[in-house]
């Protein structure tokens, strides 16, 4: 089960984590629907590119222009967060999604937390694996956290103040709102 | 002390006063730090605090900076002389006006103290404040990239922008920047103006430049010219004046002030400056809105609860840490050193002489008592005897010329400390031109005077007096320092 558009919905998708003693050039890829790493999509493009379904993950330290001219070739592609303070993969979803144009599901998958989702979502993600320890529905709840935002991002390309005119007097109160 | 339970009802309470601790903690945008003059400063070029207020509600909840290599800080100033020490800041903001009258930013980036103490570098000369957002937003996209996530100590922007060089930092920013500015992101004039209308002046009264009754007493009350001297600002509106409350009696740690004390503070803020209080990086509190003519009653009421040290901007002015007595980072304790120093000089006519300087003083690396830019720095150091051993540093400072101070050789301990500091206000004594302050000697003579003097003798490092004796905080039976890798 993942969150994909603001539900809770059965997801067949696999991800591939290459273990110690594997390489990116000499692994397996199963067939079925597969999220590969960045390096084994590198490695074995010539052959994985002709497979029907395919999607790519990104690890917090890799950079989104490299799949730059090649984002329609997957039908997803997930940011790794090896650790929820871990922020990298919020500019790596607002690059893709903003200055490389990518439109297609992006995923976050790793330490995927309740309370980084309202954030997750911002930056452009429509799609989340919360940690398997975690009720995936509680986790669901974090997507509304907040009613309103100040600034933009990816999901709100005007910020408040461009949205909203609001007082500009002074009322007990109300300096915060 | 704060039951965990008890946290919400408190987090419930401070809002009903319009106060949050939302992104205090955490490696994210901290809460946006200004002058303690703001507003009222006779030297402002433009009132910070609208510009510090949108910073504010831009970098609050930001989805993409909330999980930063590090925490981040950013200072403004808009005056003559930077008092929100923006040069040590992830970011210093300095509004100014260019030729043409338009305002803008000077922006630093990568200053900072703790292990790698480093003054920021000039990223921007004069960025239009229209700008400021999207140029901010464009740093922390690069640091958030590109700073260093494998070792916290190397993590701040700081060590990013050394690493890289900021001509490098630079042409990345700029290179993000290109997409964004002059985009939804640019602040607009009513936006400006609206937040600013939170910052209106309150209803001063027209008097006249200079209160007579101030100008007699001062004749007659030689205390109250002392404090009038060192405690009273000057504010940009005829016949006012800012005061800053002195948290540093001999005595008392630096910095502290009693239930009773912060009472009488709020009820003389409704009195005497409008309802506002404000508390500074120095650990003071300041009255920004004070009329000359209630300053004799101030005065009194101050001196009566212990907050009329006529001593801002001297020696005993120490900015220091808690210190092993409350930190379990600390190596040595500061507040028990800065007792015994204050107490040591505690001479009014001494202490006018040697006019400005500032010490500041940390118990350990992490140099939350802002010994790098203290004129004399002092810093507890980890030898691993368990002792405590402090290094001493000249020629450091905040402001419009800040710099980080130089180490003057080997460590001292405890008891010596005291000593250190005479000797090296012994050679500013003797070197110094007429009417120039400690800082402008250092800078003028180099460090080798004060290092010899401070190193020509042996100094007594007996443990002379019973250590609790300079311990006023009372300690609990099985007190021990205990170190943690927290930071």
């Amino acid at each position: 089960m993942i969150i994909k558009n603001k539900a809770v919905v059965s997801d067949d998708w696999t991800i591939l984590r290459l273990s110690e003693n594997e390489t990116p050039e000499s692994v397996t890829v199963p067939a079925g629907k597969i999220i590969v790493p960045l390096k084994v999509w590198q490695a074995q493009r010539a052959t994985l590119q002709n497979r029907a379904e395919l999607g790519v993950w990104l690890a917090s330290n890799e950079r989104p222009e490299e799949l730059k001219g090649e984002m329609e070739k997957f039908a997803v592609i997930a940011v790794d967060f090896p650790k929820f303070a871990d922020g990298r993969g919020y500019s790596i979803a607002y690059n893709l999604r903003a200055r490389l144009g990518y439109v297609g599901e992006l995923r976050a998958i790793g330490d995927v937390l309740r309370d980084q989702m309202f954030y997750m979502q911002r930056v452009g993600f429509d799609a989340f694996a919360p940690r398997p320890d975690k009720n995936i529905h509680d986790a669901l709840k974090g997507l509304t956290d907040f009613s309103e935002t100040y600034q933009t991002s990816l999901d709100q390309k005007l910020p408040l103040f461009r949205r909203v005119k609001r007082d500009g007097i002074a009322t007990a109160g109300s300096a915060n709102d | 002390m704060i039951k965990l339970e008890e946290t919400p009802d408190l987090l419930a309470d401070l809002a009903t006063v319009e106060m949050h601790g939302i992104q205090t903690s955490g490696n994210c945008i901290r809460n946006i730090t200004s002058d303690e003059y703001a507003g009222v400063a006779a030297d402002e070029i433009i009132d910070p605090r609208p510009y510090a207020e949108i910073l504010r509600q831009w970098s609050t909840f930001h989805p993409e900076f909330a999980y930063l290599p590090r925490k981040f800080k950013i200072a403004i100033n808009g005056a003559a002389e930077d008092r929100a020490a923006i040069a040590v800041h992830d970011i210093g903001l300095s509004v100014l006006k260019n030729e043409q009258g338009e305002i803008g930013f000077r922006v630093l980036v990568g200053g900072g103290t703790a292990r790698t103490p480093i003054i920021g570098s000039e990223i921007c000369d004069f960025l239009p404040w229209q700008h400021v957002l999207t140029y901010i937003e464009s740093i922390m996209r690069v640091y958030n990239q590109y700073g260093r996530r494998d070792n916290m100590y190397k993590s701040r922007i700081k060590i990013l922008v050394k690493a890289i060089g900021i001509e490098e930092f630079r042409r990345q920013v700029e290179a993000d920047w290109a997409d964004i500015k002059n985009g939804p992101g640019t602040l607009t004039v009513e936006e400006l103006n609206r937040v600013a209308a939170y910052f209106t002046a309150p209803a001063y009264e027209t008097l006249p430049a200079n209160d007579p009754g101030v100008a007699l007493y001062k004749t007659e009350n030689k205390a109250f010219a002392n404090w009038l001297q060192r405690n009273v600002k000057p504010h940009k509106i005829p016949g006012y004046a800012v005061v800053v409350l002195s948290l540093k009696k001999t005595g008392i740690a630096p910095g502290d002030a009693s239930a009773e004390q912060m009472d009488v503070v709020a009820d003389m803020a409704d009195r005497f400056s409008f309802g506002e209080l404000r508390v500074t990086h120095k650990q003071n509190l300041v009255l920004a809105d004070v009329k000359q003519s209630d300053l004799v009653s101030l005065w009194k009421e101050a001196a009566e609860h212990g907050m009329a040290s006529p001593n801002i901007g001297l020696l005993t002015d120490i900015i220091c840490c808690p210190g092993a007595d409350f930190c379990t980072l600390a190596f040595a304790r500061s507040i028990p050193l800065a007792k015994m120093i204050a107490e040591r000089f505690d001479n009014l006519d001494f202490l006018h002489d040697i006019g400005e300087i500032e010490l500041n003083m940390s118990g350990c690396v992490n140099a939350c008592g802002h010994n790098h830019v203290g004129h004399i720095g002092v810093i507890g150091v980890d030898k691993k005897d368990g002792g405590e051993w402090y290094q001493v540093s000249v020629g450091g400072a905040q402001g419009n010329d800040a710099a980080i101070g130089k180490i003057i050789g080997p460590s001292f301990n405890f008891q010596q400390m005291p000593e250190v500091i005479d000797r090296l206000l012994q050679v500013y004594v003797r070197e110094r031109l007429e009417e120039e302050l400690f800082i402008d000697t250092v800078r003028r003579i180099g460090m080798a005077p004060f290092k010899e003097c401070v190193y020509a003798t042996p100094i007594n490092a007996e443990d002379t007096v019973d250590k609790d004796a300079y311990g006023f905080i009372s300690k609990p039976d099985n007190y021990t320092v205990q170190r943690k890798s927290r930071f």
